[in-house]
């Protein structure tokens, strides 16, 4: 992952596949008929809300293996997934507030999905306060790992809301009927295209800071054996 | 193009500043990073180069 190559080529795929997907949600696909303008919001809804649960998911990988194993490689891909991740919840939960307000006429309700979608961001939330707040230890890391395998088990729940209770959260991509609710096909390759950017944007950010807290990490270590070194060298004996 | 277009205008704005003050929270935790290794560097450097105590001074000290 720490492939300087990789890394430049991922950036700039990112942003033209960005820009692409502007263009196509303001000039190319047509708004929903009864929602109107505020429906193409959606094209990034949903690529955001894709990006976190993954993150989210790939905390939980991460936090199983670093139990396991007791690595710091998983603990540092967990931190970074978990921070990348609500990045993404955090912006998922702000652009379904905007859509919400003239669609529902209200900017937040405690709808069952949306009410799911708060506590995931309040774990994952107390997750990063709880590194960011302690030192890098052990114990803090196993503790993190534990809240982050904790944390995710909120994820299917925040997506199969809408079908195991009334809700007034949208199914759009898989419909109660198990149907999809875009009818035109270029809905679907806007969706399609603002996926890819947005994985492909997760994937980037997720490199540059599993790559920070590894090169952290290295130097933390480093950092302890010089420390050590100096001490060696002024006891006289 | 709408009634809406605020809202549309408003979201997709957002997350674009909020992507950029992430990209920039990146690029400063590297420069953060960059400095602390040269840190590293100088107080390694200083190891190597002073001689252990209670070692012999050193011919061409």
């Amino acid at each position: 992952m720490n492939n300087p190559t990789i890394r430049n080529w991922l950036g700039f795929s990112t942003l033209a596949l960005m820009l692409a997907s502007l263009f196509m949600v303001f000039d190319y696909v047509p708004p929903d008929a009864e929602m109107g303008i505020a429906q193409l919001i959606f094209y990034y809804h949903v690529p955001l809300a894709w990006v976190a649960f993954a993150s989210f998911g790939l905390v939980a990988i991460a936090g199983i293996f670093y139990l396991w194993l007791g690595d710091q490689l998983w603990d540092d891909l967990g931190y970074a997934a978990a921070e990348t991740g609500m990045v993404f919840c955090t912006l998922m939960i702000i652009a379904g507030s905007i859509w919400a307000k003239p669609i529902w006429g209200t900017w937040w309700t405690w709808d069952s999905r949306l009410t799911m979608t708060f506590i995931l961001w309040l774990m994952y939330g107390g997750y990063l306060m709880l590194r960011a707040s302690a030192d890098d230890t052990p114990q803090v890391a196993r503790f993190g790992a534990v809240i982050g395998i904790v944390a995710a088990m909120d994820v299917p729940i925040v997506i199969v809301s809408v079908r195991l209770w009334r809700t007034i959260h949208p199914a759009v991509l898989v419909t109660k009927q198990g149907t999809h609710g875009l009818e035109d096909p270029r809905m679907v390759w806007t969706l399609l295209v603002s996926l890819t950017a947005f994985t492909l944007l997760w994937a980037w950010f997720l490199m540059l800071r599993f790559t920070q807290l590894r090169t952290r990490s290295r130097m933390s270590k480093l950092a302890g054996r010089i420390a050590l070194a100096t001490v060696a060298a002024s006891d006289p004996k | 193009m709408g009634a809406h277009f605020g809202y549309l205008f408003a979201a997709y704005s957002i997350i674009f500043v909020a992507i950029f003050l992430y990209v920039m929270f990146i690029w400063r935790r590297q420069a953060a990073l960059d400095a602390e290794l040269r840190t590293l560097e100088a107080r390694m450097a200083a190891l190597t180069e002073r001689p252990a105590a209670g070692a012999p001074p050193r011919p061409d000290a």
